[in-house]
């Protein structure tokens, strides 16, 4: 299991990458013999996963966009990079 | 006129299948290694045969085109092609998630180098066995573990991911903590611990690879124990070894669904082993494009969907989740591609896969028959080096 931390700085790691797929129109996240399908909130996330915004920044951002608690905001985000770091396509260092 | 309004299954599977997601080019047939499981055909395609540059680009650009989103740059060694760099840097600039299958042999730092930077996005290293005379032994070559693991720290150091591929097999199926702890200590983000499959190469030396049946309950439980342990550190992904199997695979997603192969020649075939149905015509690049084969090539539609099956499988429930297992397999084992595969345990077939399972298994000894160029199963079984010879 993989802690969030406040602190951390996500990104995405050599070999996984996000991308607009045009023949079957949707994002993909594509990693060594996987294809993930983030929705279109999951994908405003990763594209705020650069290495240098912390967690608790992205979580800001998120919270002046969107019209959500920013508490849930916050849960849901590190819900979300916590899975994806097990599956050992984000990096949170 | 009320026959009008049944839907005619013929029809139904005539709409265009959707994109595949992964295309495996198999750059060459030629290998430093001869592993007695090597899942290429027995007959290998000659270097003289090999599609040219130009042609595997125009492949490439196509593949990326009609909705391919990983390629897997294989072979044999695929750096033994002089424009492995070339095509990877085509790959990469037509969008393709771009992944190097390699033995790790004979490929020189500053290669690996102008592959990182040509884009690479991901390497794939097969380790034969955590002992390293052994991974020798079973690879036919001396001093290939340690070029393996050299090579492991270059891919680190140039920043590339790394996933360890290990076959699994009675040489070596003991040793499956040593080997994903060698994946960890080599830095890989993920290892495949994949049961041999017994086609093409592999099915000449089923006696001497098939491991027990309690050798692989004890395998499994392995595997599912290191999986929690290492969540976040590791990913294990496993091919479970369907000999042993209540339920078939699900081969290659379902036969002309998901992924396509391109031979060093050209020719494209829905999943590795299909030439060994002989009755399949298959096309080739360099004559068709690489969509109208896929849509309408007559070897991909014909085991496309479901319309194709017989009993067990037309009434089962499972049939558009396992498409009845693998054809090859079905074929190999009960002499119709269309049966359903016999690691199914409603084949008639099962008890007999079963029975060949244990004994090969029964057998002792690690007696290999190497894979090289020219060798033959069967009747030119003399000119093959065994692994009592030198390696």
């Amino acid at each position: 299991m993989t802690d969030v931390a406040s602190t951390a700085t996500p990104k995405l790691p050599r070999g996984v990458r996000l991308r607009r797929d045009e023949v079957r129109d949707e994002w993909l996240l594509l990693a060594p013999e996987r294809v993930l399908k983030p929705d279109a909130i999951a994908v405003k996330v990763l594209e705020l996963c650069d290495g240098v915004r912390t967690v608790e920044g992205i979580v800001d951002e998120l919270a002046a966009a969107y019209a959500a608690p920013r508490e849930q905001i916050e849960t849901d985000v590190k819900k979300m990079l916590e899975d994806l770091a097990n599956k050992r396509v984000l990096d949170l260092a | 006129m009320n026959d009008m309004t049944i839907p005619n299954p013929d029809q139904a599977t005539r709409v265009p299948p959707p994109a595949p997601l992964g295309m495996l080019a198999e750059l060459t047939h030629r290998c430093p290694l001869s592993c007695p499981y090597c899942s290429n055909p027995v007959e290998l395609d000659k270097r003289s045969g090999e599609l040219d540059t130009e042609t595997w680009k125009r492949v490439f650009s196509e593949a990326a085109a009609m909705g391919v989103l990983h390629l897997h740059l294989s072979g044999g060694e695929p750096t033994a092609r002089k424009d492995i760099v070339e095509l990877t840097a085509h790959a990469v600039k037509v969008g393709l998630y771009t992944n190097l299958i390699t033995s790790g042999i004979g490929v020189a730092r500053e290669k690996l180098e102008e592959l990182a930077d040509a884009g690479l996005d991901h390497v794939q290293l097969s380790i034969q066995d955590a002992l390293p005379d052994n991974a020798d032994k079973i690879a036919g070559l001396k001093g290939a573990h340690e070029k393996k693991r050299v090579f492991a720290g270059w891919v680190l150091e140039l920043g590339l991911p790394l996933t360890i591929n290990a076959v699994i097999h009675r040489g070596n199926i003991e040793n499956i903590e040593a080997l994903v702890s060698m994946a960890l200590e080599f830095g890989a983000r993920r290892v495949e611990i994949a049961h041999s499959q017994y086609y093409g190469w592999a099915l000449e030396n089923r006696d001497m690879l098939m491991p027990t049946r309690e050798q692989v309950m004890r395998a499994a439980a392995t595997v599912d124990r290191l999986r929690e342990e290492l969540e976040g550190k590791l990913v294990i992904d496993a091919v479970v070894p369907d000999y042993y199997a209540r339920r078939p695979k699900p081969c290659v997603g379902g036969w002309g669904k998901q992924s396509l192969n391109v031979t060093p020649q050209g020719k494209v075939l829905p999943c590795h082993a299909a030439e060994t149905i002989e009755h399949l015509q298959f096309d080739y690049v360099t004559e068709k494009s690489l969509s109208e084969i896929w849509a309408h090539g007559s070897a991909f539609e014909a085991y496309r969907g479901t319309s194709w099956m017989k009993e067990p499988c037309t009434s089962c429930p499972r049939k558009e989740i396992d498409f009845g297992g693998c054809r090859c397999q079905a074929l190999a084992i009960t002499g119709d591609p269309r049966n359903a595969d016999p690691a199914c345990s409603l084949s008639p077939f099962h008890a007999k896969i079963t029975s060949l399972a244990m004994k090969s298994a029964a057998k002792e000894g690690t007696d290999y028959i190497y894979r090289r160029f020219g060798a033959r199963p069967g009747a030119a079984r003399v000119e093959i080096t065994r692994n009592n010879a030198p390696v």
